[in-house]
């Protein structure tokens, strides 16, 4: 076998030797830059924010301590050894869970169809006149924006204590979050199909349902279960300014030191988290498989 | 047209049954679940005693506030400053929550990677309680944090913090296992050790992500963290729940613009970090 190396002549291989050299200096100065302004930021931020690492350290005792204390029982057991006296509040937990699931629940439902109404309107493939366009994707990304929190406080002067302005709050904030998702999707669908349907002599909102909307239905079941799975979260602090849920008896047995209570509210949340995110995986998934199958 | 398809119906029906003798599921099965859809969202609101009546009086009452809301305006400079320094403080706390949550999970991470931690049982642990951790919402650890640092901006950090350490550790795993091995390989087979392995093999792949990501995270959790001072954990949620509280609408609404204006400016400089980073890639987010 014969082996031969041919190399570049020397002039040749200094030349690009010294390009790789400046090119390589010029991505590290941006970097090193880069790394600087973010420290700076960082710091900035630190005093703003009065980060006291010393006081985490001195503190961060009370926290294990604070965990330890949720788990134990008014006459010092753990939690686990009497679990009637644990969830002596079952049956109301329950039911304010359940208004919680409610909460969510019709909050996506009405939030997603309302979003699925506008969100051809905001597409910019199918909807070419920006007057109608633009504003539409202003007004969700101000519904979005707006945090559901800040509207359930609001809506709670008007609307008084319950759950009715925790709803209505959450399926304002869907109504933002998913019509931008909506519209994404609906602009990167593919086109021949509505203008098939418009040949034919069809009306805008007809080459839409039969175009579009078959195309994209699938995708937007898709990111409506996720939202509901993000609301069940949403609507579990509700209750903290009176919207409605189990929030209210969480920030009740937080505020007054009813420690076992805590735990006991916060394992029911997280075990319906849980549960509602396993299910509506597995129902994505499904969703998915029904889509590549197409 | 029609006639000849009309003569040739039997023909039709025998070569394309499937066309002609759908289940009852595939024909009216989107019928039916959005019927079952609208039935249970009517239970739902009877369920929350939702009456017509108290929707009118409530919305009468909501025309009323948004006239007061308009037009925005604050009572002195004095108050506008206050708000200002707030809202500085809402996007310190983002900002440190976001970038310290994306320190912090980068081992959890790893951890909870499957090509990194081949252990069946430790990843199923490793995922379970990540999600656990995301199971709960910022608002009530900035509870629990505020009853350890007490009442201030930086319980709202480590609120930010822990509630992101969740949502990072699942991100980063994945786009982990994503990574392509093969990179790593040929770092491998020129004698590179471990680190170099993590520095030249698996870092190039997975850090665009990653950064993108937590970008992401930075401008979502402005949003979250405008509400975090309505419990006592530092930013601009503070005001604007005593403004709310006090009927103050005029400067609810000047908060509200505030954080329009903040919430926007912070998506716009992500949004162009995000696309010099990775282009015009999309990246997993949830």
């Amino acid at each position: 076998m014969v082996t031969a190396a041919s190399s570049l002549p020397q002039r040749r291989v200094e030349h690009l030797d010294a390009a790789y050299r400046t090119a390589v200096r010029a991505k590290r100065r941006r970097a090193l830059l880069f790394a600087a302004a973010f420290a700076v930021a960082v710091i900035l931020a630190a005093i703003s924010a009065e980060v006291d690492l010393l006081k985490l350290a001195d503190k961060i005792g009370n926290f294990t301590s604070y965990l330890g204390r949720i788990f134990h029982l008014d006459d010092g057991r753990l939690v686990f050894a009497d679990i009637g006296e644990w969830y002596w509040g079952i049956s109301k937990w329950s039911r304010l869970l359940l208004e919680t699931l409610i909460i969510a629940y019709v909050g996506t439902a009405l939030g997603a169809a309302g979003a699925l109404l506008v969100c051809f309107a905001a597409a910019a493939n199918l909807m070419p006149k920006a007057w109608i366009r633009v504003p539409l994707r202003r007004f969700l990304e101000f519904c979005r924006t707006v945090p559901e929190l800040v509207f359930a406080l609001i809506f709670v002067i008007a609307f008084g204590l319950g759950p009715i302005p925790g709803l209505l709050a959450i399926a304002i904030h869907t109504f933002g979050a998913l019509g931008k998702q909506f519209f994404e999707v609906a602009e990167n669908i593919d086109m021949k199909p509505v203008e098939g349907v418009t040949a034919t002599g069809a009306s805008w909102p007809v080459a839409v349902r039969f175009g579009a909307l078959p195309q994209v239905a699938a995708n937007f079941v898709s990111y409506a279960l996720l939202r509901f799975e993000i609301n069940v979260r949403g609507a579990s602090i509700l209750g903290f300014v009176g919207a409605g849920g189990i929030g209210q008896d969480l920030i009740e047995a937080i505020r007054k030191f009813y420690y076992s209570d805590v735990s006991a509210i916060l394992l029911l949340i997280i075990a319906t988290v849980v549960v509602i995110d396993l299910v509506t995986e597995q129902v994505r998934h499904r969703l998915i498989e029904v889509e590549a199958r197409r | 047209m029609s006639q000849v398809l009309d003569a040739d119906l039997q023909g039709l029906r025998a070569r394309y049954p499937g066309v002609f003798r759908q289940s009852f599921l595939a024909r009216y099965g989107s019928v039916v679940a959005l019927a079952v859809g609208a039935v249970s969202v009517a239970l739902g609101l009877w369920y929350l005693e939702f009456t017509p009546w108290r929707m009118l009086g409530g919305i009468a009452e909501m025309g009323k506030i948004l006239t007061l809301m308009i037009p925005p305006y604050v009572d002195s400079w004095g108050r506008a400053l206050i708000f200002l320094d707030a809202l500085g403080e809402t996007v310190a706390l983002a900002l440190l929550g976001t970038f310290g949550a994306a320190i912090l999970a980068l081992p959890l991470g790893l951890l909870a990677a499957k090509n990194v931690v081949a252990n069946r049982i430790a990843h199923f642990l490793a995922r379970r309680s990540l999600d656990t951790i995301r199971g709960v919402d910022t608002l009530i650890y900035a509870l629990i944090w505020i009853n350890v640092v007490g009442l201030g901006p930086f319980a709202g950090v480590l609120a930010i913090m822990t509630s992101d350490l969740g949502t990072f550790g699942k991100l980063f795993s994945e786009a982990i296992e994503a990574a392509d091995k093969k990179p790593v390989e040929g770092v491998v087979s020129t004698g590179g050790g471990a680190l170099h392995r993590i520095r030249f093999g698996m870092l190039p792949q997975v850090f665009p992500v990653m950064a993108s990501q937590v970008l992401y995270y930075f401008e979502s959790n402005t949003r979250s963290a405008t509400i975090i001072g309505i419990v006592g954990a530092g930013g601009i949620g503070l005001h604007l729940a005593e403004q709310i509280r006090t009927l103050e609408f005029h400067q609810v609404a000047f908060i509200i613009v505030l954080i329009l204006i903040a919430v926007a400016a912070i998506d716009w400089v992500s949004g162009k970090l995000r696309f010099a980073i990775i282009g015009r890639r999309s990246v997993a987010l949830a």
